[in-house]
């Protein structure tokens, strides 16, 4: 029993690094490089939010204020006063963290549409506190963010590297790094779902009255897992900066808080491989459809409504009820 | 014997209803006590006070010599009371075994560090839980539905599923809301034993149920509610000969 649980998590994460190494065959120039680590450093953060929404049930539209928090006070630190960036990035998250905690405990008492108006307004203050701290943060034309370091060893997109004999342009290193980063992720998150903490986290969405009565505290465990969800917010905001060199406060915005639950929900909530889907189709659809980008938000809206309606489970989820349908019906043809 | 539960002048409005009112009685361990009553005389209402999930607007409730009005259900958890639901209670987003292994949270440590990294404390924690969560499922007759979502499993089942999970917390004492409702004959003589057999254990159990004959059989004594008071009190022989329960129940 046991043993069959921990193969199957094993097999999505041996999966998911097979695709990783896999993709540089289908990758010819940095930009797809640039866009696989974007999408890696955001299903990360979408990983972590999912233990939030999909797991306990909780929702948040403030989460990209987090992410928001954990990118700036990265760049403002390393780039402003010259700090160590690791060192850094682990602060905001502890930061972060304490935040999460503080406001955590009395929002999380709210249910439904009001909890969600809260986290909103959470969202909304730290984006308008981004914004207009300019002196400090850029304001609204952003600011430029050193490359990430760790020990002196820098990772740049511009620099070289030779790995095991092997040439490797910077961007294909910060790519199997950020690869590094969602595998991680992902086992982390993993960890606390097939554990007693996430069988309580669970329950809650399942059915607060039973948790209650068999001795879950459920407001602290509401608590803990939303600051799990924004440290995983902040720790991908400061990676996201550091990648991307530059910043602007719309990472910390309500419409990236909206793109961050479309991911969870198109993907499909409680399916940690399925927001990873998620998150690489979300950010995807906007290249493709780039002659469109006005229409952005309009068309994540949508999105959320259709997925909503026709695919409340999200798309891993369905596609593999509809591959276990399928399976299921030739057995029975065979067997005929 | 003192009493494992101690009820003493017990109100509960909800607005100008009076759903319980002016309540004692006491349950002593080891016993199979039940609550019976017509719909609506208030026994669930009385669960619910008894396990937290309310809180009285007068009176006292005592567990084993303790006060434990207006305490949080987890914290009654932790003194050994446990419950089922007439509304029956699932995670239906879990597995069958899921559900009772949580009913288990209380006897396993949970650390964040030893979950975030998976530290082998943790996992063999998990697989004693696991183990003993399997005993449970085959102790109340769900043996088949060990691998199964909850969300598969019949209404009967499920009903049983909520006892293995409400004695995998090892309680002192565990209150079951209507557990024979809904169920056929076989289902029933089933849960008859099956009830006989916790009470084996040493568990007290305090029993709501509309199925007389169930009730009549098994219990040590009874608590008969009428509009939220008191009817009557005692053993199912002196319950039966009560003029004021035939009454209440045959009209009069």
């Amino acid at each position: 029993m046991l043993n069959s649980f921990m193969q199957m998590r094993l097999k999505g994460l041996v999966i998911l690094a097979v695709i990783i190494l896999i993709l540089p065959l289908f990758m010819s120039n940095p930009f797809h490089y640039d866009m696989a680590t974007q999408i890696a450093i955001i299903a990360a953060t979408v990983v972590g939010l999912n233990l939030l929404v999909g797991y306990a049930g909780q929702i948040s539209l403030g989460h990209a204020g987090f992410f928001g928090i954990g990118a700036y006070f990265s760049a403002v630190m390393t780039s402003n006063y010259d700090w160590p960036p690791l060192p850094t990035l682990l602060l905001a998250a502890a930061l972060v963290g304490v935040i999460a905690w503080i406001v955590g405990r009395p929002i999380l008492k709210l249910k439904g549409h009001y909890l969600s108006m809260a986290t909103l307004a959470v969202g909304f203050i730290i984006a308008i506190i981004i914004n207009n701290e300019g002196w400090i943060t850029g304001g609204p034309d952003g600011m430029p963010v050193p490359s990430f370091s760790v020990f002196g060893w820098e990772l740049s997109s511009f620099n070289q590297y030779s790995f095991l004999g092997m040439e490797v342009n910077g961007y294909k290193a910060w790519y199997f790094f950020a690869g590094l980063l969602l595998l991680l992720a992902v086992w982390v998150a993993q960890n606390i779902i097939d554990s007693p903490i996430g069988r309580a986290l669970r329950s809650v969405h399942g059915s607060e009255v039973a948790a209650r009565v068999v001795g879950v505290d459920t407001a602290r465990y509401k608590s803990l897992v939303f600051v799990i969800s924004a440290v995983y917010a902040s720790l991908m905001g400061s990676f996201y900066a550091h990648f991307t060199g530059f910043i602007t406060p719309h990472i910390a915005s309500f419409e990236h808080s909206i793109v961050l639950i479309t991911m969870v929900v198109l993907g499909g909530m409680a399916s940690t491989f399925g927001v990873i889907l998620g998150a690489a189709v979300l950010k995807l659809l906007p290249q493709v459809l780039a002659d469109f980008q006005e229409l952005e938000m309009m068309m994540f809206g949508l999105i959320l409504m259709l997925t909503m309606i026709f695919m409340p489970k999200g798309l891993l989820p369905t596609a593999q009820k509809l591959l276990k349908k399928k399976m299921s019906r030739k057995k029975v043809e065979e067997q005929a | 014997m003192s009493a494992l539960i101690d009820v003493k002048g017990l109100d509960k409005a909800f607005g100008g209803v009076n759903a319980v009112e002016g309540l004692s009685f006491s349950v002593d361990a080891g016993q199979i006590y039940s609550v019976i009553g017509p719909n609506g005389a208030g026994k669930t209402t009385l669960f619910n006070l008894i396990t937290g999930i309310y809180t009285p607007t007068k009176g006292e409730i005592h567990l084993n010599g303790e006060s434990v009005v207006g305490m949080e259900p987890n914290k009654l958890a932790e003194r050994g009371m446990s419950r089922t639901f007439q509304q029956m209670q699932i995670c239906m987003n879990m597995t069958a075994l899921e559900n009772v292994m949580l009913g288990r949270h209380l006897q396993l440590k949970s650390n964040l560090l030893t979950t975030l990294l998976r530290l082998p404390s943790l996992l063999k924690d998990e697989e004693d839980c696991r183990d003993h969560a399997i005993e449970l499922m085959k102790f109340v007759g769900c043996g088949e539905y060990i691998e199964s979502d909850a969300s598969a499993m019949s209404y009967g089942a499920l009903k049983r599923l909520e006892i293995a999970r409400a004695l995998a917390a090892d309680p002192k004492v565990i209150l079951l809301d209507e557990p024979a409702a809904g169920l056929n004959g076989t289902e029933t003589a089933a849960l008859e034993a099956l009830i006989k057999k916790i009470a084996a254990q040493g568990i007290t159990v305090v029993l709501v149920e509309h199925d007389m004959k169930l009730v009549m059989g098994i219990s040590n004594r009874l608590l008969v509610l009428n509009y939220g008071r008191k009817l009557a009190e005692g053993t199912p022989e002196e319950i039966r000969n009560n003029p004021d329960v035939i009454a209440a129940y045959l009209g009069g």
